[in-house]
């Protein structure tokens, strides 16, 4: 039987690791999308434990509008991606300063 | 052995987002992403969330990792030039992982989240017969209908501005302008002068 709490910790270490991913590939946009969807993935994965644990069908609900969301976001931080290549051939994120004073 | 198998999830899991945030090369990371995707799918059909699990797989698996993986290609990245400063930054990652860590795992083995909340217990049982597929439907389209439609919105907007956003107009393209086609007079194309009729010497 799997408890509730196991489930917590899981998507608490998922949560640590994908922000750890922001901090050390901070340079790299595409690998900071992907600890996006990372972080979105542990925070799914609480809504689907409490609402399996606490008997209640809201919280699957939510996950398929976050499920939602993070796809159009994922669609449309990758076009912005692909024309910002096009316009300055990189993608680090110190290249982009343009609006620095 | 549900316990074996969330144990094996468990560590292929925490294993692949590592390989996310540490592999060199972003096609690597994309595919350690997919792996990711896949066991927490996994793990939802263990729990018992057939329907979600199913659409994990589809949605991020089929559609957002596939243009994940077309990007990452696509582009021609110099990988050295991203990851210098990567040692430099990696112990304050870490130790942000670390203090992120342990001030979720205080809050829920320490605390427990309160005594309300039975964080031992088994899950809700559900009967054999029910169907996570229906119930879900029966919410979504009564009481949640509204955001429902919304989300639709908001994907038709994705939609637009994705395309917007990437198509770009070629210099030399041999196309047809409509709107000067249709609004061209013609004074503008046929000149009628006057002239004297010449006479033969």
């Amino acid at each position: 039987m799997i408890t509730l709490q196991q489930m917590l910790v899981l998507s608490g270490l998922l949560f640590a690791i994908a922000a750890a991913g922001i901090f050390i590939n901070r340079k790299n946009v595409i690998l900071l999308l992907m600890c996006m969807e990372l972080l979105l993935l542990s925070a799914n994965f609480n809504f689907v434990a409490f609402s399996r644990y606490l008997g209640n069908i809201d919280g699957q609900v939510f996950v398929f509008f976050v499920l939602t969301v993070a796809a159009a976001e994922a669609a449309i931080g990758l076009a912005i991606l692909v024309v910002l290549f096009r316009e300055r051939r990189s993608i680090n994120v110190a290249d982009i300063s343009s609006l620095k004073g | 052995m549900v316990q074996i198998l969330f144990y094996a999830f468990a560590i292929v899991l925490v294993a692949a987002a590592l390989g996310v945030i540490t592999l060199r090369n972003p096609v690597y990371s994309a595919l350690c992403l997919v792996l990711c995707f896949f066991t927490s799918a996994a793990l939802w059909l263990l729990i018992e969330a057939e329907f979600l699990a199913i659409v994990l797989v589809l949605v991020y698996v089929g559609a957002v990792m596939v243009l994940f993986l077309f990007v990452v290609m696509m582009l021609d990245i110099n990988i050295e030039e991203l990851r210098r400063g990567f040692t430099r930054y990696a112990w304050l990652g870490a130790a942000t992982a670390a203090v992120l860590a342990l001030e979720i795992l205080g809050v829920v083995i320490g605390r427990g989240l309160g005594a309300s909340m039975n964080m031992k217990g088994g899950m809700v049982p559900v009967a054999a017969t029910a169907s996570n597929t229906s119930e879900l439907g029966t919410v979504l389209y009564t009481k949640y209908v509204y955001p429902f439609e919304l989300a639709a919105m908001l994907l038709l907007v994705a939609i637009i501005a994705a395309i917007v956003l990437t198509m770009r107009k070629r210099r030399g393209l041999k196309v047809q302008d409509i709107n000067a086609q249709v609004a061209v007079r013609a004074e503008d194309r046929v000149r009628i002068i006057k002239m004297p009729v010449e006479k033969r010497e």
